[in-house]
């Protein structure tokens, strides 16, 4: 509870002015923190009167009024004296500055109250939060406490790994101590034992001087006549010669066993090889099933004819009889991949049989048997072409994977590839130059040819018009001489034959530039 | 079938003449030399001492009789019966005496292995082979009867001396990396000697007729090794049983193992085939019981009758773990023979004394497995067909061949009780030994 103070202001007088108002001021004693409930009880009209009229009463109404200025104008209201005159009151300055004061008040128990339930909710808070925390402390109590327990335990378990870990090694030792024991003791037995036999030695040798000492004549045989030799030769004296034989004897026995082991290993050689090569052919007569499925045929059509070649070939070399590492290995790995390919072809035909059964047993959905089998050898069909043409996909993409793959150098293979189309076409292209610069060269040198032939033959023109001119000349003057003249003419007719032959041969060398020009022409032509 | 009376034998000692045509026994002194045929008594011979040993010359002409005790060897001639030699060792003394492969020389072990001395039949001369190996097959003939393989031991280490038996030279003489010698057998091809060691290293090797070391083979370290070996006919496989129960196959081309055979207490492969010997016992007619009761009656009444049955397999035999402390134990592969023509192997496991395992070599699968009720006390396969004979120490003799198998039982007025059997060189007949007698069983051609 708050106490109120009234102030006493040391101004205040007694005055019974009915005008009051009180101020209080809250003191909040330390015992009660809680409580910030401001209360403001109304007190009944007589306390109020009686309280009221503390302030002001009759005596001293102008001291409080001009007090009440005072503060009032300290507010910031304006002053309850009339402007124009000292001591008269405005009353509706009054009225307003009363009408503030309320105002004023109203908000300030507004805030109070605010205030108030701020303060409440913050107790709640408060109270919530010192439960949550006695709650987490009680919690945290307990994990430690779980902790401590499960520290010990780990403590225990530890313990006990180690106990065991010592036991083991224990173990480990004692077995090793064991095991030295053996060894050594097999050692000491050992070498008692050789010590007893050099004893046992020493006896023997001993004995057996005592006994050849002796030369008791009780060891003796005592036959009654001897008998001969079981093969019925006579016996022989051991020589060196003898020695050497016996030596040539044994060798002979132990190279007549190898030479007939190796014998027997060559026949089993032989056959199996043989045997493989039946196998060989039989699996491939097998694989590819006859007319029915030409497909199948077609599709292992490059395969077999490899085979067929391989086949070819080695049987053209015989090479059965070849024993060498390369015919060995190629026959079996012939023999491999064609017993691969038969266990797959098998096993197709197996998953034929067993779909075939499976179906079987469902009446409604029986397909004919032909229809199915045709079915499923068509897809299996592609499913082997698709395989393949994936196994070549992969191959090729392997290989472009397998050169390094960069951006760069793709970029740089491109560029490889460009510069030697690039070069190709250079070497092409000067290729070409070199054969139009050919081509022109003759051309020229033909065109020379032939201008040359044309002024050749013009001045044979004109030599053979002035030699006929002369002819002329002289057949008229020496027709006498007819002989010469036929002869000279004859002759004459064979030098103009000649030279008609010689030009005729340029002609015909003219010709040929005049028939190629065009050509050359046409093909300069079609160049450009 | 046909079954024989019984005869007096000795010391298990009844061998067929190897042509076939004499049958020798020792009862105490006597030699008693029959007729295959008609069992009739064409020699008899009286030694000087209880025989030990008798063995028959490769040309069945003479026979000798070693008496270890007082170290003397008789040898006696079929065609002379007057002829006698006598071999006194004297105090060098007589531990093993055995024919050289061409019947005109005999071998003597004197004791303690002192050394070996040969005797000539035929000169006067004697040898000599020193430091011989005190082992169990420390001396070995090649098939053909050329060469010999003598184990030694000199200095703590051990050699084998191959001989040229014509004249007795030694052609090679080489140490091998064993550490105790146990054995060694030529292959029946003659070009390989195969040594193995003490059963306390697992270690076989392989030597060339030259002296050259083809192969080594060990499987394992430590634990007991190798008890027996027996090479195939052919020479194309060395069957090695060992202590682990296991029997492995070596091939003559790489010698190297291609095979291990297990013989487990249960076997669950379906493919074999398992006959086990079940009794029965001989419906009684009790009106007919007479008193007393005649011996023939009496035999066949105590006597049971056996046959074989097929059992399904998985089966179980009986299982035997001997004592650990004890040396030799009763455990591993004791027995080991191949059929002769080479397409079965017939294996004892001393762990399963009762059982006999048949292994397909053509297949190198175990095809058979014979049980009987009584412990097997030997077996041996016929010389001429796949056909294996066992007898378990009752008076039945059983035959397997890959046809079937029958149980027979001996009649016999007396108690029988076959210990060892031995078959005729032609297979047409076997002579069943017990302690104190034996019996000649034969056999039709196409018998079971």
């Amino acid at each position: 509870m708050g106490d109120w103070k009234t102030v006493t202001v040391p101004v205040l007088s007694s005055d019974s002015k009915n005008i009051f108002q009180y101020t209080s001021e809250k003191k909040i004693s330390p015992s009660n923190m809680n409580s910030q409930v401001l209360h403001l009880p109304l007190p009944s009209s007589k306390s109020m009167h009686n309280f009221f009229s503390a302030f002001c009463t009759e005596e001293n109404i102008e001291q409080s009024i001009s007090y009440l200025n005072k503060e009032l104008t300290t507010l910031g209201f304006p002053s309850i004296y009339s402007e124009s005159k000292g001591k008269e009151l405005d009353l509706i300055s009054i009225v307003n500055c009363m009408n503030e004061l309320l105002l004023l008040q109203h908000k300030n128990l507004r805030a109070q109250e605010e205030v108030e339930m701020q303060h409440l909710k913050l107790g709640s808070d408060m109270d919530h939060l010192q439960n949550c925390y006695a709650k987490l402390k009680e919690q945290l109590e307990l994990s430690k406490r779980e902790i401590v327990g499960l520290q010990e335990r780990d403590r225990q378990l530890q313990s006990k790994n180690r106990n065991l870990h010592q036991l083991l090694k224990n173990e480990k030792d004692e077995v090793q101590k064991l095991q030295n024991i053996i060894s050594s003791r097999a050692t000491q037995y050992n070498h008692d034992m050789k010590r007893k036999e050099r004893e046992y030695n020493k006896l023997k040798e001993r004995l057996h001087q005592l006994v050849m000492n002796k030369k008791d004549k009780k060891i003796a045989m005592e036959v009654l006549n001897y008998v001969g030799r079981a093969d019925g030769k006579r016996g022989a004296w051991r020589t060196d010669k003898t020695e050497a034989r016996n030596e040539d004897q044994m060798y002979k026995i132990l190279l007549s066993d190898y030479e007939q082991r190796q014998k027997q290993l060559l026949l089993e050689n032989a056959e199996l090889k043989k045997v493989l090569q039946q196998m060989k052919k039989e699996i491939i007569s097998l694989l590819p099933p006859q007319k029915q499925k030409p497909k199948e045929r077609s599709e292992d059509g490059p395969v077999l004819s490899d085979l067929e070649e391989d086949i070819g070939e080695l049987n053209k070399e015989n090479m059965w009889e070849l024993s060498c590492e390369t015919v060995r290995e190629q026959l079996t790995n012939s023999i491999r991949k064609q017993w691969r390919m038969l266990k797959s072809h098998v096993e197709k035909l197996d998953n034929q049989v067993s779909r075939v059964h499976s179906e079987a047993l469902n009446d409604k959905d029986v397909i004919s048997r032909e229809e199915h089998e045709l079915e499923t050898e068509k897809l299996e069909l592609e499913i082997h072409q698709c395989k393949e043409i994936i196994k070549t996909q992969q191959q090729l993409l392997q290989q472009q994977l397998t050169s390094p793959c960069d951006d760069d150098t793709t970029l740089l293979l491109q560029d490889c590839y460009l510069l030697e189309e690039r070069e190709r076409l250079q070497e092409e292209w000067r290729l070409f130059q070199e054969q139009k610069k050919n081509f022109e060269k003759e051309r020229r040198s033909f065109t020379e040819a032939a201008i040359r032939l044309g002024l050749e033959r013009k001045a044979f023109e004109e030599d053979r018009g002035a030699w006929l001119k002369q002819q002329f000349l002289s057949l008229s003057t020496d027709y006498k001489h007819s002989e010469n003249v036929t002869t000279s003419t004859s002759d004459h007719d064979n030098r103009l034959l000649n030279s008609m032959s010689q030009q005729r041969k340029p002609h015909c060398i003219l010709s040929a530039p005049v028939s190629t020009d065009p050509c050359q022409t046409f093909q300069y032509i079609s160049h450009n | 079938m046909d079954f024989s009376e019984l005869f007096k034998l000795s010391g298990l000692l009844g061998r067929f003449s190897p042509d076939g045509k004499c049958l020798a026994s020792c009862v105490q002194y006597q030699l008693i030399i029959r007729d295959v045929n008609t069992l009739q008594i064409l020699r008899l011979y009286t030694c000087l001492d209880q025989i030990q040993y008798i063995e028959w010359s490769s040309d069945s002409l003479f026979i000798l009789c070693a008496m270890y005790k007082r170290g003397i060897v008789q040898v006696w001639s079929l065609e002379q019966p007057d002829w006698h030699c006598k071999i006194d060792e004297g105090s060098a003394g007589l531990v093993a005496s055995c024919w050289s492969p061409d019947g005109r020389h005999i071998l003597n072990t004197t004791e303690f292995h002192l050394r070996i001395t040969v005797w000539s039949l035929c000169t006067k001369s004697v040898s000599y082979i020193k430091y011989p190996k005190a082992c169990q097959q420390g001396v070995a003939f090649t098939k053909d009867g050329r060469y010999m393989a003598v184990a030694e031991r000199r200095d703590c280490k051990d050699f084998v001396s191959l001989f040229v038996c014509s004249n007795w030279q030694l052609l090679r003489h080489f140490d091998t990396e064993t550490q105790d010698l146990f054995g060694i057998e030529w292959a029946p091809n003659g070009c390989v000697l195969a040594v193995w060691d003490t059963c306390l290293e697992y270690k076989i090797l392989l030597y060339s007729l030259d002296g050259r070391l083809l192969s080594t083979y060990r499987a394992y370290e430590w634990s007991l090794g190798i008890k027996s070996i027996a090479w195939s006919p052919s020479s194309q496989f060395l069957a090695i049983g060992s202590y682990d129960e296991k029997v492995r196959i070596l091939n003559h081309v790489t010698w190297k193992k291609i095979t291990d055979f297990e013989h487990p207490a249960t076997v669950v492969n379906t493919k074999t085939i398992v006959y086990k010997e079940v009794e029965k016992s001989p419906p009684v007619e009790t009106e007919r019981l007479s008193f007393p009761p005649s011996r023939a009656l009496a035999s066949s009444v105590f006597s049971t009758q056996s046959k074989y049955d097929i059992f399904q397999v998985p089966v179980s035999f009986q299982y035997i773990k001997p004592v650990a402390d004890r040396a030799n134990p009763k455990m591993g592969i004791g027995m080991l023979a191949f059929s002769p023509d080479n397409c079965f192997l017939a294996t004892k496991n001393d762990n399963i004394p009762n059982a006999v395992w048949i292994w397909d070599i053509q297949k190198l699968k175990l095809f058979v497995v014979l049980e009987q009720l009584c412990a097997i006390q030997s077996f041996q396969w016929d010389p001429r067909q796949p056909r294996l004979a066992v007898c378990t120490g009752n008076s039945k003799v059983y035959l397997w061949s890959p046809a079937g198998c029958v149980s027979v039982q001996v009649p016999t007025e007396g108690e029988l009780q076959i210990v060892s059997l031995c078959w005729h060189p032609s297979g047409n007949s076997m002579a069943l030994l017990s302690k104190d007698n034996f019996c000649v069983c034969f056999l039709e051609r196409e018998e079971v």
